[in-house]
């Protein structure tokens, strides 16, 4: 498989359009591990669109029943406990998609992705966007917004992060950033996607392929 | 031992068996090599079957019973007058859909329900009949005997690979042997609330139930077959034992909490607890039905097992380079076979890279939820048969 991507286009139609510009980073034919699969429906259209060999980890025991149900391959488990027990390389890609800032060990999952898969495929919402910027710099509390949601006493996610932060931890880590963009909530790329400062500013979520040096 | 004296079922002179049933019964002249070193020249799988076996012989599914199950999945079963064991879940459209698939079920090695064991005649290095039955002269088996004989049975049928394997508890042991010793007969595996090897904790439930069949003087060292007695009271211990692992504690308080037999309240006299009530009657109609040397061998198999163990220690590898399918499920309030097995057995499956799907089901029905209704269960389990199905153009 080459390690060149074509350019992203859109493809899937009845699809999270996230979930679309991450089914374009996939090569037809890979192993694909989806870390917080939900229903499955990134496996499932990986499975029939591209011929992946496409599984899945989710915690939330009534998705995972669904997914099962529909024959899709997935276990009931988490990103921080699950991906110690995968062989090196057993993926081609490993998807990690808008659950980076809600694990334990940001840093130790994005290790065990590059373990075992060639590539890894983040998405995460970005706390660098100027909606979030403003709200606390003008109001003195943690912000809320379409995409940070949910008041800080019970959000799940404990470990938000900006574009920028997550540029210097793949430099930090040594991984290689094949692509990047950042996109609005719904998934539509953004015009900013080349400049990653205001990308940052502007981006609600981003979309990073990475690979080991 | 506390309150059996007061029961009028224990003793052995009144214990009125079940009728003697003839069983539908493969024979096999080959012998059958078992892991102690000891051979059987001549042994019998009796099985039942349901469903049709289709043009392509690629319908097969194997289900596997547990310790006291037989192979009356899903009919009345001829002994106890009861209905099969995982009747709700076989029959068209269920999740072991009849329509669509051809269902096997064997009475283990071992068993008492007419397959090769304990109870059954005993025979010479030739394979010729003795005139009296195994008794503990039966040699010491496995779980991977028992799917070596399923395996012989499953040829005699013509079928040279199965759809899937399904079973839970002892029936999931054996499905994982299956994967593991016959990866390329075995499309898909359904290990359900069940365990790679058995747990300290495992041991000694299953040691307590034979120290009480052994201390049952009617046991007489397993020769109680000679003037036809059973060793009622201790089965029955055993049996009672085992049910409490077999129920979580909500699932019993639940249905039992405090509440007395025919009373309001406590006297302090004769008052028997609905749990008691419930436990003798578990234990009586067992004795009635199971042979006692067949419930030692047969826990004596599953305290053997350890899969790991015959893969130089490694789970993982006794799954290297599977193509199998695997389905584990767990149950939240199952201690007996808690989630946490599954989990082992699940990451080794994830090292070996195999297909496997895993949840567990929240439930507080304990180990026995996995005969009982659990819609999510059912569900996920007919899903991925389905999917299986549909890869094998079933």
């Amino acid at each position: 498989m080459p390690d060149t991507h074509p350019p992203i286009q859109y493809v899937a139609k009845n699809m999270r359009l996230d979930l679309r510009l991450i089914a374009e980073m996939v090569t037809p034919g890979a192993r694909v591990l989806d870390i917080g699969c939900g229903d499955g429906a990134l496996l499932a259209h990986l499975t029939t669109t591209k011929g992946a060999d496409a599984r899945g980890i989710e915690i939330d025991m009534a998705e995972v029943t669904e997914a099962v149900a529909n024959g899709l391959a997935v276990i009931h488990g988490d990103a921080d406990n699950d991906l110690a027990f995968y062989p090196d390389a057993a993926f081609d890609y490993v998807i990690l998609s808008r659950t980076l800032q809600a694990v334990e060990k940001p840093r130790e999952v994005l290790r065990q992705m590059l373990r075992i898969g060639r590539h890894a495929i983040v998405s995460f919402p970005n706390f660098g966007h100027w909606q979030v910027r403003w709200q606390l710099l003008t109001g003195g509390r943690m912000p809320m917004t379409g995409t940070w949601h949910r008041p800080w006493f019970e959000t799940p996610n404990i470990h938000p992060c900006t574009i920028r932060d997550f540029f210097d931890l793949c430099a930090l880590e040594g991984y290689v950033v094949e692509q990047w963009l950042a996109a609005d909530e719904n998934g539509l790329r953004a015009p900013w996607r080349r400049a990653s400062r205001l990308a940052n500013l502007f981006g609600e979520q981003a979309l990073f392929l990475l690979r080991r040096a | 031992m506390l309150g059996l004296k007061a029961t009028p079922m224990a003793m052995s002179a009144s214990v009125a068996p079940f009728p003697q049933v003839d069983h539908q019964r493969a024979v096999f002249g080959a012998a059958l090599p078992l892991d102690c070193g000891a051979t059987l020249a001549r042994h019998a799988a009796a099985y039942r079957t349901y469903g049709k076996l289709n043009q392509a012989r690629s319908n097969a599914v194997l289900v596997c019973h547990a310790l006291t199950g037989d192979q009356y999945l899903a009919e009345t079963n001829p002994v106890t007058g009861k209905p099969g064991w995982w009747d709700n879940i076989v029959g068209p459209g269920r999740p072991l859909d009849t329509d669509r698939y051809f269902l096997i079920c064997a009475n283990v090695l071992g068993g008492c329900m007419g397959s090769t064991g304990p109870r059954e005649e005993m025979t010479d290095a030739e394979g010729n009949g003795l005139g009296r039955p195994w008794g503990t002269d039966f040699p010491n088996i496995t779980v991977r005997d028992m799917v070596r004989q399923q395996k012989s049975l499953i040829e005699h049928l013509g079928i040279a690979r199965l759809l899937a394997v399904v079973g839970g508890s002892l029936g999931g042991m054996q499905a994982l042997q299956w994967a593991a010793c016959y990866p390329e007969s075995v499309f898909a595996c359904v290990p359900i609330a069940t365990a790679a090897q058995h747990s300290a904790q495992n041991i000694a439930f299953d040691e307590v139930g034979r120290a009480a069949i052994h201390a049952d003087p009617d046991y007489k060292g397993g020769r109680y077959w000679e003037d036809g007695r059973v060793p009622a009271q201790g089965l029955s211990v055993a049996r009672m034992v085992a049910h409490i692992t077999y129920l979580s504690e909500e699932a019993l308080q639940r249905k039992f909490g405090r509440k007395l037999r025919g009373a309001q309240t406590l006297t302090l006299l004769e008052d028997v607890f609905e749990v008691q009530s419930y436990l003798r009657h578990q234990g009586s109609t067992f004795v009635r039905r199971f042979d006692a040397n067949s419930y030692l061998t047969i826990t004596r198999a599953t305290d053997y097992l350890d899969i790991a163990a015959e893969h130089e220690g490694s789970l993982a590898s006794a799954f290297a380079g599977t193509a199998t399918r695997f389905f584990v499920a767990s149950f939240s309030s199952d201690w007996l076979y808690p989630t946490s097995e599954s989990r082992h057995i699940v990451r080794a499956l994830n090292a070996a890279a195999a297909n496997v799907s895993f949840v567990e089901f929240p439930t507080d029905k304990g180990h026995d939820a996995f005969l009982l209704e659990e819609p999510e269960f059912h569900r996920a389990l007919g899903g991925f048969l389905a999917g299986c199905a549909a890869r094998l153009g079933v």
